[in-house]
C-alpha cells in the first residue's frame, strides 16, 4: 500500500530534483503595502462602497442601534426563522419578532436548510476588498451555520475593519476554521458574467457598527 | 556615431527597402553606417523552432562581426531580431558555447538596438525630419510591445512625422498570428489570428500599415495581398526615411 | 526520459528496478506515467486546433468570454498601486517554497496530522486514485461530492471512481455543466467557457432530473437551477473530495478559493473530507496568503476578492468534517522540479490569466491542448509533467509550438512565470529528443548556408531568381510547396527584390545614395540646426521654421 514507501519515494525524488538543478535562493521582497492604517471615515467609505459593488446590503449604525438594524435586515428579506450561534449577544435579536434557533451540535444541516436566515458576528474585515472574516468563535458559530441559510446578516464593528488584505489577515488566529466572505455567493461560469446567488447565501446583509 | 547595421536576413533578401531606408536615415542624421558583408542571420528562426545548437555559429558570427570597439552601436530594423540578439544569444552561448563567446555576446548585446530604440534612447531624437503625408496605421508588434517595450518609441517617432495621419487599430496589443514557423506549423490558427488582425487594421481606413518588424508586415501584407484590398505595408524606417526632398514613391504615386 | 513508476513499488527494493542508479547519485525523477489521468490528448495540437477553428459558435463564445475577462482583470490589477510588487513577492514566494520542499512538506504533514488529519503520499495518478477510492470505501458511501479541482481532473479521479462503482458529483456550476453534457473542461477556472447561455440552458434542462422545461437562459435563472439540483446532495452525501489552492506548511492549514459556495458546502457539511493537492501547492507561512489572496482573485475573475475563501486545519471538533485526509501528489511534479526552467511552471496558482490573454487560446479553446491544463501554462506544464515522447506519436510534443511567443501570457502572469522562455526551451528539448527529422535536416541545411556568407549570398540570388520567375507578371506568389504551403493557404508570399540589400549597399548606386543622404542631413543641420540633424527633439515647432 502507500504509506511510508510512497512518502520516501516522493521526498527522494524531490531531493534528486533539487540536486540536479540546485536552487538559487533569493530573499522574498515584501515591498507591497503592509501595516496601512486609514481614518475611520475612509475605512467606512471604502468598505461600504466595496460591499455595494458586490451587491451586498449595508446598514451603518451605532452599537446601541444594533438590534434595530439586525431586525431591519431580517424583515427586509421576510425572514421568520433565524439561526444564531450560541455565543451571539442575545440583545442583537431583541427587536426581531420571529423565531430564533440557537445553533448546537444537535442541529442537522437539513434543519439549517429550513431556516430563513442566520445572524453572526465577525472576526475582522478588509475595507479594500469588502471582505468579512469569520473564524468560528462562539459569536460566529460553526461554518455550516453561516452557509446553509439563504440570508446571512453579518454584524461587523468598524474597529475590526482593516485597510487592506495584509492588515486584515494579520487579525486572524491561524489554525481556526476560517471563512472569508466577500459579498453573496456568485458565479462567473456563464459567459464570464458575474451573477450573484448560487449555493452559499444569496443575500448578504452587513450591519456595520461605527462605534464597536 | 559609427553604427553597425545588421540588416537581418529577411530585410536583406525580401525587404531590402527597409534596410535601405534604415541606412539612408542614419546617414541623413549624420552617422557613419557600416555593413559587414559577412553577416547573414541572427538565428532567431533556429532558436525559436528549437534548434539552438544550429544557431551557435550564427551567434558566433554576429558577435564576431560587431565586437569591434570602433562600432559604437549595432542597429537592426527588427524588434524580434533585436530581442533574439539581446536575450537568446546569451542563452545559446551559455548552453553550447564557451566563456569567451558568452563574454563577447554580452558585450555586443549591450550595444545592440532596434532602430527606434537607437533613434530615441541613444541618439535622443524623436523628430527625424520625415515627411509622409498619408494615413498610417501603426501595428505594435509583440516584440516591440512586450519584449523590448519600445512601441512607445515607434509612436513618438511617427507622431513627429510631418503630414502623417497616425491611426491606432482597435485592440492593437494583439498578436498578428505570425510567430515565425508558427505560421507554418499551426497555419490554421495563424490564419484565424491574421484574419482578425486584417479586420482591425482595415477598420482604420489607413493607406499604409507600418510596424518595426518586416516579418509581421510580411504576414499582414501577405494577407491583404491575398484579399486584394486593404492598406499596403511599409516598414517604419521607410516612413522615417521619406522627406520632402526624397519622398516615398507612394507619395508621388498619390500625387499623380 | 520517462521511467515508469509503479504504485506500491518501494524504491530499490525486491525485484523492482532501482529508483536510482547508484546510492547518493541523483536520478532524474520520472514523468507522470502515461495511461492514467489526463496530461495529454490523442490529437496533435495543429489538427485539433484546425477542427476547433471550424466551430463558429465556439469561437464566438471564446471571443466574448475572454474579452470580458481581460477587461475586468486589467481594471482589478490597475487598481492596486503595488500590483507589480505583489507579483514580485508572489514569484519569489513560489520559488522559495519549491526550493524548500524537502523541509516544507514534512512540516505541513506534521502540522496537519497534529490537528487530527491524515496525510497520504502518491507518486502518480494511479496511486492517488487508489488512495481516494480506499478512503471512500472505508466510509461505506458510494457517492462523493466534489469541489472543482485541477489535481483530480489531472489524475482522472471521477472516471476511476466510476469504474469502482462510486459516483462523483461535480458541484461547481461549470463542472456540473461539463459533467452533465459528457464533455471535458476547456478552461482552468471556467471549465464550460466554450458554452454560451443558450447551450447551457439546454444542458441543464436535459441533464437535471425534474428540471423546469421552461427554464430560461438568464444566467441567474441557470444558477438557481443548479442550486436547487445540488442542495439535496450537499445535505446527504457524507464524503467530499476537494483540491487545495494553498497548503500552509507553518500551520498545516489548507485553503480553497471559490465563488459559488459549493466549495464551502463540500468542505463543511460531509463527515469525511479528502483533499488531493499537488506537492507544489505548499507555501511556507500563513502570512503568505496576504500575497496570494490579492494576486489570485484579481488575476482570475478580475474581482477584488472572490466571494468565499475557506481555511481549515485538520479537524475542528464540532465544526465541519470530523475525518480529514490530505493526499500529496507528485505525478511528474518532481520531473518538472528537476528542470531549472520547468521548475518555474510549478509556481502556477491556476488563475487562468494566461489563457484569457492568449491569442491562440482565444481562437481554438482548451480542448485542442488535450491535457487537463490548456492554454500557455498547459502548453508547458503538460510536457514538463508528462514528457513529450512518452508514446510513439505523443501529441504533447506539439504543445510547445502552440504559441506565437507573443508574450501576453508573461505580462499577465501574477507570479511572473516566463512562459515564452519555457516554450522555447521545450522546443529545444523536443528537437534534441526527436533526433533526425526532415525539419531538423532543413534547419541544419539552412544553418550551414547561413554561417557561410558567400554561400548564403549565392543562395539568396538563386532563391530570388526562382521566386521572381514563380511570381511571373502577377507580382505575387500565391502558392508555395510544402513545408511552406501553409503560408499560402491565406497569404501571398512576398516577391524578393532583384537585388538584395547587400548588393545595393556595395554598389556605386548605393554608395551615391548614402552620400546624398548624408549631404541632405548636413544641409539641413547647417541651415536650421533643425530636424533631420539628429539633434535632440525639443518640440514640433521647428517644422514650422523649416517651411
Amino acid at each position: 500500500m502507500s504509506g511510508p514507501t510512497a512518502r520516501e519515494a516522493v521526498l527522494g525524488r524531490i531531493r534528486d530534483a533539487l540536486a540536479l538543478a540546485p536552487p538559487g535562493r533569493q530573499p522574498v521582497p515584501r515591498a507591497y503595502r503592509t501595516g496601512r492604517t486609514l481614518p475611520d471615515d475612509e475605512r467606512l467609505a471604502l468598505f461600504t462602497g466595496r460591499l455595494a459593488d458586490y451587491r451586498a446590503g449595508v446598514r451603518v449604525c451605532t452599537a446601541a442601534a444594533t438590534a434595530e438594524a439586525v431586525a431591519g435586515a431580517l424583515d427586509a428579506h421576510g425572514a421568520r426563522r433565524v439561526g444564531v450561534p450560541p455565543g451571539l449577544d442575545p440583545a442583537w435579536l431583541e427587536r426581531f419578532g420571529g423565531e430564533v434557533l440557537v445553533d448546537s451540535a444537535a442541529v442537522s444541516p437539513r434543519m439549517l436548510d429550513g431556516l430563513d436566515a442566520v445572524v453572526t458576528a465577525s472576526a475582522a474585515a478588509c475595507a479594500e476588498t469588502g471582505t468579512v472574516l469569520l473564524d468560528g468563535s462562539p459569536d460566529q458559530g460553526r461554518r455550516a451555520l453561516s452557509l446553509v441559510p439563504d440570508v446571512h446578516v453579518l454584524v461587523v464593528g468598524l474597529s475590526t475593519v482593516a485597510a487592506g488584505v495584509p492588515e486584515a489577515l494579520a487579525l486572524l488566529v491561524p489554525g481556526r476554521p476560517t471563512t472569508l466572505v466577500s459579498g453573496p455567493s456568485a458565479t462567473s461560469d456563464i459567459e464570464l458574467e458575474r451573477v450573484e446567488g448560487v449555493h452559499g447565501p444569496r443575500v448578504l446583509e452587513v450591519v456595520l457598527r461605527t462605534d464597536a | 556615431m559609427r553604427v553597425g547595421l545588421f540588416a537581418t536576413c529577411l530585410a536583406d533578401t525580401l525587404f531590402p527597402e527597409a534596410a535601405r531606408a534604415t541606412a539612408l536615415l542614419l546617414a541623413r542624421l549624420g552617422h557613419e553606417v557600416v555593413f559587414p558583408p559577412e553577416q547573414t542571420c541572427c538565428g532567431q528562426m533556429h532558436v525559436n523552432t528549437g534548434y539552438q545548437r544550429t544557431a551557435l555559429p550564427l551567434v558566433r558570427q554576429f558577435a564576431g562581426l560587431f565586437r569591434d570597439p570602433a562600432v559604437d552601436a549595432v542597429v537592426l530594423p527588427s524588434a524580434s531580431c533585436t530581442g533574439c540578439v539581446r536575450h537568446q544569444h546569451a542563452q545559446v552561448a551559455a548552453r553550447y558555447g564557451d566563456p569567451r563567446l558568452a563574454a563577447a555576446v554580452e558585450e555586443v548585446g549591450a550595444k545592440t538596438y532596434e532602430l527606434t530604440e537607437l533613434l530615441v534612447d541613444v541618439l535622443g531624437t524623436t523628430d527625424v525630419g520625415a515627411w509622409f503625408p498619408h494615413r498610417v496605421a501603426y501595428h505594435p508588434t509583440c516584440h516591440s510591445l512586450r519584449m523590448l517595450r519600445s512601441a512607445d518609441r515607434s509612436l513618438a517617432l511617427l507622431r513627429s512625422v510631418e503630414g502623417i495621419e497616425l491611426l491606432r487599430p482597435p485592440r492593437d496589443d494583439s498578436c498578428c498570428g505570425f510567430g515565425g514557423t508558427f505560421a507554418l506549423k499551426n497555419a490554421a490558427t495563424s490564419t484565424a489570428m491574421l484574419g482578425d488582425t486584417l479586420d482591425r487594421i482595415a477598420s482604420t481606413g489607413a493607406e499604409v500599415c507600418t510596424a518595426a518588424d518586416s516579418s509581421c508586415l510580411m504576414h499582414i501584407g501577405g494577407g491583404f495581398s491575398r484579399l486584394r484590398s486593404g492598406p499596403r505595408t511599409l516598414h517604419l524606417a521607410q516612413i522615417l526615411a521619406a522627406t520632402r526632398d526624397a519622398p516615398h514613391p507612394l507619395t508621388e504615386e498619390a500625387a499623380r | 526520459m520517462t521511467r515508469p513508476s509503479r504504485p506500491g513499488a518501494a524504491a530499490g527494493s525486491g525485484d523492482d528496478p532501482p529508483e536510482r542508479p547508484l546510492p547518493g547519485t541523483p536520478a532524474p525523477p520520472p514523468h507522470a506515467p502515461p495511461g492514467t489521468g489526463r496530461l495529454r490528448g490523442d490529437t496533435p495540437f495543429p489538427r485539433a486546433a484546425r477542427a476547433a477553428l471550424g466551430d463558429h459558435t465556439l469561437r464566438d463564445n471564446l471571443r466574448r468570454a475572454t474579452g470580458t475577462i481581460r477587461a475586468r482583470r486589467l481594471a482589478a490589477t490597475r487598481e492596486l498601486p503595488d500590483w507589480e510588487r505583489l507579483r514580485d513577492a508572489g514569484a519569489a514566494l513560489k520559488s522559495e517554497a519549491l526550493d524548500r520542499l524537502p523541509e516544507l512538506l514534512p512540516q505541513l504533514e506534521a502540522a496537519f496530522t497534529g490537528r487530527g488529519g491524515t496525510v497520504h503520499w502518491a507518486r502518480d495518478a494511479a496511486e492517488a486514485n487508489a488512495i481516494v477510492t480506499r478512503l471512500v470505501r472505508e466510509t461505506g458511501s458510494e457517492e462523493v461530492v466534489k469541489v472543482k479541482s485541477m489535481a483530480t481532473q489531472e489524475i482522472g479521479l471521477n472516471e476511476h471512481l466510476a469504474r469502482q462503482g462510486i459516483t462523483a458529483y461535480e458541484t461547481d456550476l461549470a463542472e456540473l455543466i461539463v459533467q452533465l453534457s459528457g464533455d471535458r473542461p476547456s478552461h482552468i477556472l471556467v471549465p464550460a467557457i466554450h458554452r454560451n447561455r443558450e447551450e447551457i440552458r439546454g444542458i441543464l434542462r436535459d441533464g437535471i432530473p425534474d428540471a423546469d422545461p421552461r427554464l430560461g437562459s438568464d444566467p441567474a435563472e441557470l444558477a438557481a437551477a443548479a442550486r436547487a439540483h445540488l442542495r439535496e446532495r450537499f445535505l446527504t452525501v457524507p464524503v467530499a473530495v476537494s483540491g487545495a489552492n494553498f497548503g500552509i506548511a507553518e500551520t498545516g492549514t489548507l485553503c480553497v478559493v471559490e465563488s459559488e459556495g459549493n466549495g464551502r458546502m463540500c468542505l463543511t457539511l460531509p463527515r469525511t473530507l479528502i483533499t488531493v493537492m499537488g506537492i507544489e501547492k505548499v507555501v511556507p507561512l500563513h502570512r503568505d496568503l496576504e500575497v496570494f489572496l490579492q494576486l489570485l482573485p484579481r488575476s482570475a475573475t478580475g474581482e477584488r476578492m472572490n466571494p468565499y475563501t475557506s481555511l481549515w486545519t485538520g479537524v475542528t471538533p464540532g465544526d465541519g468534517p470530523q475525518e480529514v485526509h490530505l493526499v500529496l501528489l507528485d505525478n511528474g511534479r518532481t520531473a518538472a522540479l528537476a528542470d531549472p526552467l520547468g521548475r518555474g511552471a510549478l509556481g502556477c496558482i491556476r488563475c487562468s490569466a494566461c489563457l484569457n490573454v492568449c491569442p491562440v487560446y482565444e481562437r481554438v479553446g482548451g480542448h485542442a491542448y488535450g491535457s487537463t491544463y490548456p492554454g500557455p501554462i498547459g502548453a508547458v506544464l503538460s510536457p514538463y509533467l508528462a514528457g513529450m515522447h512518452a508514446t510513439g506519436d505523443d501529441p504533447n510534443r506539439t504543445l510547445p509550438y502552440a504559441s506565437t511567443l507573443c508574450g501576453a501570457c508573461l505580462d499577465a502572469c501574477p507570479v511572473r512565470i516566463d512562459l515564452p522562455a519555457m516554450l522555447v526551451d521545450l522546443r529545444r528539448r523536443h528537437t534534441e529528443e526527436a533526433g533526425r527529422t526532415p525539419e531538423a535536416l532543413a534547419m541544419r541545411t539552412a544553418g550551414a548556408v547561413m554561417r557561410r556568407p558567400r554561400l548564403y549570398t549565392a543562395a539568396q540570388r538563386t532563391a530570388a531568381r526562382l521566386a521572381r520567375a514563380a511570381a511571373r507578371r502577377e507580382g505575387r506568389i500565391t502558392r508555395l510547396p510544402p513545408p511552406l504551403a501553409g503560408w499560402t493557404e491565406a497569404r501571398d508570399a512576398p516577391v524578393p527584390a532583384r537585388d538584395a540589400f547587400r548588393s545595393w549597399f556595395a554598389s556605386p548606386e548605393g554608395a551615391a545614395a548614402m552620400r546624398a543622404a548624408a549631404r541632405e542631413g548636413e544641409r539641413r543641420r547647417a541651415a536650421h540646426e533643425g530636424p533631420g540633424g539628429g539633434a535632440p527633439a525639443d518640440g514640433h515647432d521647428r517644422r514650422e521654421e523649416e517651411r
